[in-house]
């Protein structure tokens, strides 16, 4: 009884392992370094708590949006907007997007995924989440005021050369198959 | 300045949410719905960045990051401080200031640029992350030519803002 139990435990943990292994994989190497170093150790666990806090407080607003996203926008106007055949209007409308935005890439991809499940271009979607990057209108600001005006305004205009560029390369680069993948990728990541 | 968005971001979801409930309570209880299902699956990618983040964070202090890009100088230190930039995940409101000042001692303008646009745009942590929403070709692509492009962005600024 107990060893099937046990059985039981470890092919659970094995699932969780697979599924998460990256989580694994980061804990593991974590405990290495507590055992290690148990005052670096510590700082570690300090800082991802602190950063952990920080995440939920920045993660919180996001995915409250992504859910009104989800319910209110429909996908006919997601698609006339910034969807395939939008344009250059669809462009111009995810560069904004992104621009007004300033919150890291990685806080942004649930946005992101939101965006291609309601059919909107892969192209549009990566330069949303590359201006929100690197092109940084409250940002500018600060740069200037650190790094000055002209390196700032120099930086700006190259960056929104290299963000629709890197836009556009990746979109040519993928075939009907990967877009198709994304796309099914994006429905299954949004819960109904 | 991510803090200081949220301030901003806060009060405009909040009264978003408030302007769809009144318009449609159902509607919006569902929107809450998928909010946290949304949550609770990606929770665990993001726990596993978070890791990683501060593994990196306790190595690399912004003492250390000036000591690896102001020392070396050339391609090397090009080289150097566009893959610190890549695998760092410092707040760029800290990240200004620490270019600032490698300006001053005398660090060259390419590579504080690259370790900037890598930093911003390359996310070796998050990759994971990324590969989930995105897929895995599209994701390592934008990641590989944001590596590239930060160099073309650094030679730029390099050629103009001397």
């Amino acid at each position: 009884m107990r060893a099937v139990l046990w059985i039981k435990i470890f092919a659970g943990m094995k699932a969780i392992a697979r599924k998460h292994w990256f989580l694994v994989l980061a804990l593991v190497i974590h405990l290495i370094v507590l055992l290690f170093d148990s005052s670096v150790g510590m700082t570690v666990l300090r800082f991802t708590g602190k950063n952990a806090l920080n995440f939920v407080f920045l993660l919180v607003p996001v995915f409250l949006l992504t859910g009104l996203m989800d319910v209110w926008i429909d996908r006919e106007t997601m698609i006339r907007m910034i969807g395939e055949k939008s344009g250059l209007r669809g462009v111009l409308a995810a560069f904004l997007l992104g621009m007004v935005t300033a919150v890291p890439v990685y806080a942004l991809l649930p946005v992101g995924g939101i965006l291609l499940k309601k059919g909107s271009r892969i192209s549009n979607v990566l330069i949303f989440l590359g201006a929100s990057a690197s092109i940084r209108i409250p940002l500018l600001i600060f740069e200037s005021g650190s790094l000055g005006f002209r390196f700032a305004v120099t930086r700006f205009m190259a960056n929104i050369f290299a963000v629709f560029a890197i836009s556009f390369i990746v979109e040519k680069a993928l075939t009907g198959k990967d877009k198709a993948a994304i796309y099914e990728n994006a429905e299954k990541s949004i819960p109904q | 300045m991510n803090s200081l968005f949220s301030y901003v971001f806060y009060p405009v979801v909040l009264g978003l949410l408030a302007l769809s409930f009144v318009k449609d309570k159902k509607k919006t209880l569902l929107s809450l719905k998928r909010a946290w299902k949304m949550f609770i699956t990606v929770l665990p990618q993001f726990l596993a960045v978070l890791f990683p983040v501060g593994l990196l964070l306790a190595a690399m202090t912004p003492e250390m990051i000036q000591n690896i890009l102001g020392s070396r100088s050339g391609f090397a230190g090009i080289l150097i401080s566009s893959l610190v930039g890549s695998v760092a995940l410092v707040p760029v409101i800290i990240a200004f200031p620490i270019a600032s000042e490698l300006l001053k001692s005398g660090a060259g303008i390419i590579q504080v640029t690259v370790f900037i646009s890598t930093l911003t745009t390359v996310g070796i942590a998050t990759l994971p992350l990324e590969i989930r929403y995105l897929g895995k070709k599209t994701a390592v692509l934008r990641n590989l030519l944001a590596f590239l492009f930060s160099y073309v962005v650094a030679f730029i600024a390099g050629v103009v803002a001397i």
